[in-house]
């Protein structure tokens, strides 16, 4: 209040200043009037000229700007409009269902002789909304990328969040380097890496749900290095939390896992094209629970995978008809306390697949896949560890129609002997996505 | 164990060492006609290679693992942009760990920033098809806009290989001379299209209509990317009767199916066109692209 009542006679003092300089202000205001209207007229046959040269430029006179730089040749239109949120992430939206018909009790479910992780079942009965996934990912600057996924699901009633995959990846490190760090599937195998909705059956192989509880993620880094090689050639390892089965209790103050995997590929011809790949993955698992909270286990878990990819397409043009053979063999070996009683586990198992689009839209597959263990030590006796004599295998087949690229409708039929009874599954199944369009891994 | 490693690390040592010395600078780029540009431009001091073929649908090729590796040594990227690439290209970009190539360094350029683009979508509803927010992104089949990519990419090769700079600029303007000679004789030769009306398969003709005039009175796929069903082409059918069109226009790499159901039914012929560099055998480089493209439009257009 004192500042204004400063400022107030300064104002008016200049306000009468200026009154008696009334004549020559007027002067100067027409002056300026004047200065304005010839600039005006100026500025509008400027605009008219540069007008009439941009619509008399003959098309080919573009190269004339090659010397120019980098100047665009002709400005895009899309170039003035700018919204307040072009600098959002890429944001979609998973939308995923499914109608279950079992011969048997999906509660009553169990793979004779592995202590199982977390939704380690094959789903439930009837109508159930599986996970909707939220997807955002977008460069951070011009050296990071970042993507972030969560998980909705109703679990005991309840809807839960889950925070499936949240990491930084780099761009622009030299000599081939990539580095990631956050929490992320890990590159070990070939499935592992993948969300669930991409897979192209509606349920993960037995073997991956038994040794990987369906697939390891877990916070950590990861650093790959890609060779200058004609034949695709990477390399990289991880060291992770260990808070995640196969490993558990985030052991070795919370470096509890550590993986080294290498891929090769290439093409053969125009419409062959190929992946292999070999991986390791070394976890401890301190006071690691399985999914019914009854057992636990304690001690070194090593997973090895083979895996080898094939892919054929008329061309290299999958639009009308293609081809995608699969398979996976997965190796675990266990050696620890499991419910404080001695156990050594060595586990097998392995997936075949092929699926074939026959024609634009239709796809149909088949799976067969089937698991071993051979378990020993005091533990093994009368606990789940005990394999009765069983080996699991399964035998999938599937009918998919994709309306179009964001949306997939399947059925799909199991014969699961994962138990010495079989189980016939009928799965119906769709998989839908909303927003922007992401791009498809090999 | 350790002789396996050992020669585990001898082996990626040799690969490491042994690729030859890059005299060339790597060009990789999405399409052939951007290859064939480069090629063009830098003649030996640049290789140039196309991830796509002429006979595969740019929007729908698999993030191969050896485009990850082609990636991997490219030295500039050129690409259409305008998102027909958004399927398979940010996934090498990431994969390849290539600081060169990444969007925003010289080292990645897109055709579609140089040219005005048709048809921008006014809704982005994925309802609508294939959208491309951008708009069309099949810009090169205008020969004009060939100039003005030309253009950029001269400057942009002399800009991250310095060194051979007025090279380049030497390239470019032998390059132009020619090309707007050529543009000027394929208008000529074109002229008796003007106005001509005809059927597409896929919307990836705006450009080239534009430019020589011609009419697209239908296209079969309902939607962009949308394969057309038998009551969607009926329906085209029936249009076709208050509005015939001369022929139906098929990029090489298209499904030659719809196109043969509706040149039955409406007695139409068909004219395939070679697309881009590679489409038909006439087509090796891009002056015979569009050489092949205008002689196959008159032969079925007389």
């Amino acid at each position: 209040m004192r500042k204004i009542s400063m400022i107030a006679p300064g104002v008016i003092a200049a306000m009468l200043s200026l009154t008696a300089q009334g004549d020559e202000l007027r002067q100067l205001r027409t002056e300026l009037e004047q200065l304005k209207q010839t600039y005006e007229t100026r500025i509008q046959v400027l605009e008219r000229r540069l007008q009439e040269m941009q619509s008399a430029e003959p098309s080919g006179a573009a190269h004339a700007h090659a010397n120019a730089g980098n100047a665009p040749a002709a400005p895009s239109p899309q170039r003035g409009v700018r919204r307040g949120n072009a600098f959002n992430p890429n944001a979609s939206v998973i939308l995923n269902a499914t109608f279950g018909e079992f011969s048997r009790d999906p509660a009553m479910y169990a793979l004779p002789g592995f202590a199982l992780g977390e939704d380690s079942g094959p789903g439930e009965e009837g109508f159930a909304l599986g996970e909707a996934e939220l997807i955002f990912d977008a460069n951070i600057d011009d050296r990071f990328y970042g993507s972030l996924t969560l998980a909705l699901a109703t679990e005991d009633g309840e809807t839960k969040t889950e925070l499936e995959e949240a990491y930084i990846q780099t761009l622009g490190l030299p000599a081939g380097f990539t580095a990631k760090a956050g929490r992320f599937y890990s590159r070990i195998g070939y499935l592992n890496e993948f969300h669930p909705h991409v897979d192209d059956f509606v349920d993960r192989p037995l073997a991956y749900r038994a040794l990987l509880a369906g697939q390891y993620g877990d916070d950590g880094v990861q650093l790959r290095w890609v060779a200058p090689t004609d034949l695709f050639l990477e390399i990289g390892g991880e060291v992770l939390r260990g808070a995640n089965f196969p490993a558990g209790g985030a052991a070795h103050d919370g470096k509890g896992a550590a993986s080294l995997f290498a891929h090769l590929g290439g093409d053969v011809g125009v419409s062959h094209s190929w992946r292999a790949g070999l991986s390791h993955l070394h976890a401890q698992a301190r006071e690691r629970k399985s999914d019914d909270g009854d057992n636990s286990f304690s001690g070194d878990s090593d997973v090895t995978i083979a895996d080898f990819i094939w892919k054929w397409a008329p061309q290299g043009n999958p639009s009308r008809t293609n081809f995608k053979f699969q398979t996976e063999y997965l190796h675990r070996a266990e050696d620890g306390l499991f419910n404080d009683l001695d156990y050594s586990g060595e586990q097998n198992g392995a997936y075949a697949q092929g699926v074939y689009q026959f024609m634009p839209k239709w796809r149909a597959g088949v799976r067969y896949d089937w698991l071993e263990a051979d378990n020993r030590g005091a533990a093994v006796a009368d606990s789940v560890l005990d394999t009765l004599g069983h080996d699991p295998w399964r035998a999938s087949a599937l009918l998919e129609y994709d309306p179009s690229e964001f949306s997939r409708l399947r059925l799909q039929y199991n014969r699961d002997a994962s138990q010495p009874d079989v189980d016939h599954q009928l799965f119906l199944n769709f998989v839908m996505s909303l927003g922007a369009h992401g791009a498809h891994a090999f | 164990m350790k002789k396996l490693w050992l020669l585990l690390g001898g082996a990626l040592f040799y690969i490491t060492l042994a690729q030859p010395a890059h005299a060339a600078l790597a060009v990789f780029a999405c399409e052939p006609e951007w290859a064939a540009l480069a090629q063009e431009l830098g003649g030996d001091k640049v290789s140039a290679s196309s991830a796509t073929t002429a006979l595969q649908d740019p929007h729908h090729i698999e993030a191969r693992p050896s485009l990850i590796a082609r990636m991997r040594r490219a030295d500039l990227v050129v690409c259409t942009g305008a998102d027909l690439e958004a399927g398979w290209l940010p996934l090498l970009l990431r994969q390849a760990g290539n600081a060169k190539v990444q969007p925003g360094s010289p080292g990645y350029f897109e055709a579609s920033q140089w040219v005005e683009l048709l048809e921008i979508p006014a809704r982005l509803d994925r309802a609508e098809g294939d959208v491309h927010p951008q708009g069309n992104p099949h810009l090169h089949t205008d020969a004009r806009n060939i100039t003005r990519v030309a253009a950029a990419l001269a400057a942009r090769l002399a800009e991250i290989d310095a060194d051979n700079a007025a090279f380049y600029r030497a390239r470019h303007q032998d390059f132009a001379v020619r090309w707007q000679a050529a543009v000027q004789r394929w208008e000529q030769q074109a002229a008796p299209l003007k106005g001509v009306p005809i059927v597409v398969q896929h919307r990836a003709w705006p450009y080239l209509n534009r430019w020589l005039g011609l009419r697209e009175v239908a296209a079969l796929e309902p939607k962009p990317g949308v394969e057309p069903s038998s009551a969607q082409l009926a329906a085209v059918l029936s249009a076709l009767q208050n509005e015939p069109a001369k022929f139906i226009v098929r990029a090489a790499y298209h499904d030659a199916r719809p196109s043969e159901w509706l040149a039955e039914r409406a007695n139409l012929p068909i004219v395939v066109l070679p697309y881009t560099v590679g489409g038909s055998d006439a087509a090796q480089d891009l002056f015979g692209l569009f050489d092949d493209t205008i002689r196959r439009l008159l032969a079925i257009a007389q």
